[in-house]
């Protein structure tokens, strides 16, 4: 588990070789509350870090997901759309998009494991 | 930011506590907006709408005041019969909306949005000078609305009220307190006044019952959304009639221009209007919010904009208001709805989304 990273906007990063797996939180699935729609971003998008790049629809709200790294999206996980259950910390099935990292550097500062469980526990 | 004297209960109940109209209220609780959303419709939800007005106008001038500052009739309305209407302003905009009942001859018990309270009970006291009335603000009251098919058992069983022989759009009162047969989800069910001291037990013994759910603001939308009820501030305005919102139902009755905005609003009854509040279906996939621009079809030509839209449990789709342009809002009309940059297929839909049960409703089905 110690190549996977946390954002204080609740994303989690699998860093596998020079690809960042993105996904949502378990805590965020819960904030959200009952999703129903998710809209996905196109393979092949450059992203810049802190760009949004889906959004969850939930009965109450539109959010946003943002990327914490730069690069271009090289795969989107189309199944969620039909499966928004597996929309959590799930690193098998929960990832939004692939996102080959072009600045290493940006992966630094990233929360680990604990460092997250400890301000997602100042949050409440 | 103030507190209803329920506040404590909802915290209690792990609430997600937000601002609205002032006050901290719950956005929803620990079961979610589509459980509580789903209570109401099959069962029985309570909701605090202790942050709404509360206010009693009376006096031998009481209908002459409420029929010029609403473009409705209230000489014809029975003792204990409760109506909607608006507040017009001198444009013909709407300044609120409101349920009025009537208590006893001279004697009117309001009901107006929390947001707008101030605002309105100035607009009462302004007003009031050149009329034999009086206007007392309720301001030691809470409410409680509870909403649903289970409303008259649990009011029953939980409180010990009779409310058989209560029609749809009536009040009655016991033991201190207001009971209306009314609401803001399209199910029967109640709005209950009450002495603010007494809110909590009344809160907590129609929540021990286990058909009951408290609901809270986010549920309350989608519910009212799925009826196509609206929403002050978002689908009417100061800047809308109540021709343009589809409302001008609540002028039955009246054949004078003795009101607020009589110029704009009869002009406009005669004449038809260039904008319609009308209901919006999603066919692709997504959700349109409020702020959503509408277009023909395959085209940039704007011809409306949504005043409010989510997702609707019920019809499980995304629904909304909006505005459009007269020509194009029959109902079928295609429409694309712009999200983000994204078309969205959508169609003007007739509201409500979903049938009303209200009781009157119920009967003229069976």
């Amino acid at each position: 588990m110690s190549n996977v990273k946390y954002t204080d906007d609740h994303e989690w990063i699998k860093i596998e070789d020079d690809t960042a797996w993105i996904g949502i939180t378990t805590y965020a699935r819960h904030a959200l509350g009952d999703l129903v729609f998710l809209e996905l971003p196109e393979v092949g998008r450059q992203l810049n870090k802190g760009e949004d790049f889906a959004v969850v629809e939930s009965v109450k709200a539109a959010s946003e997901i943002y990327t914490p790294v730069t690069g271009e999206i090289v795969a989107v996980n189309d199944n969620l759309a039909d499966n928004l259950d597996d929309l959590k910390e799930d690193l098998d099935k929960g990832w939004i998009v692939k996102v080959k990292v072009s600045n290493p550097e940006d992966l630094e500062g990233l929360m680990d494991k604990s460092s997250y469980d400890a301000f997602v526990e100042g949050l409440d | 930011m103030k507190q209803t004297p329920l506040h404590a209960a909802h915290v209690a109940l792990e609430a997600q506590m937000a601002e609205f109209a002032g006050y901290d209220m719950p956005i929803q609780y620990k079961t979610g907006v589509m459980a509580e959303h789903n209570a109401t419709r099959e069962s029985a939800g309570i909701f605090d709408v202790s942050h709404m007005g509360q206010v009693i106008i009376s006096g031998s001038d009481a209908v002459s005041f409420l029929e010029e500052l609403t473009p409705s009739a209230f000489g014809s309305l029975g003792t204990t019969r409760a109506k909607y209407t608006v507040l017009t302003n001198e444009q013909g905009g709407i300044i609120d909306d409101m349920i009025v009942s009537r208590m006893a001859e001279d004697q009117f018990f309001v009901v107006v949005n929390g947001a707008c309270k101030d605002k309105d009970l100035a607009w009462f006291e302004k007003n009031a000078l050149d009329f034999d009335v009086q206007i007392d603000h309720l301001e030691e009251r809470a409410l409680i609305a509870l909403q649903g098919p289970k409303s008259e058992q649990m009011l029953k069983e939980s409180l010990g009220i009779d409310t058989s022989d209560l029609d749809y759009m009536q009040m009655m009162q016991t033991d201190e307190l207001y009971v209306s047969r009314l609401g803001y989800t399209g199910e029967d069910g109640f709005e209950i006044s009450m002495p603010q001291e007494r809110a909590v037990k009344i809160w907590n013994d129609l929540n021990a019952h286990e058909a009951v759910t408290p609901v809270g603001l986010a549920a309350r939308d989608s519910l009212r959304l799925e009826m196509g009820y609206p929403l002050y501030g978002h689908d009417i305005d100061d800047t809308t009639s109540p021709v343009e919102a589809g409302i001008a139902w609540i002028m039955r009755g009246r054949d004078d221009n003795n009101f607020f905005g009589a110029e704009r609003i009869l002009k406009e009854k005669s004449e038809g209007v260039s904008r319609k509040r009308v209901g919006v279906r999603l066919t692709g996939k997504g959700v349109a919010r409020e702020g959503v621009e509408l277009f023909k079809p395959g085209t940039d030509e704007k011809i409306g904009v949504l005043t409010s839209g989510g997702f609707s449990p019920t019809t499980q789709a995304a629904i909304g208001q909006a505005y459009v342009e007269a020509e194009h809002a029959a109902v079928g009309a295609q429409i694309d709805v712009r999200v983000r940059g994204r078309n969205i297929e959508a169609v003007i839909d007739k509201m409500p989304f979903v049938a009303a049960k209200t009781k009157t409703a119920t009967k003229k089905a069976a």
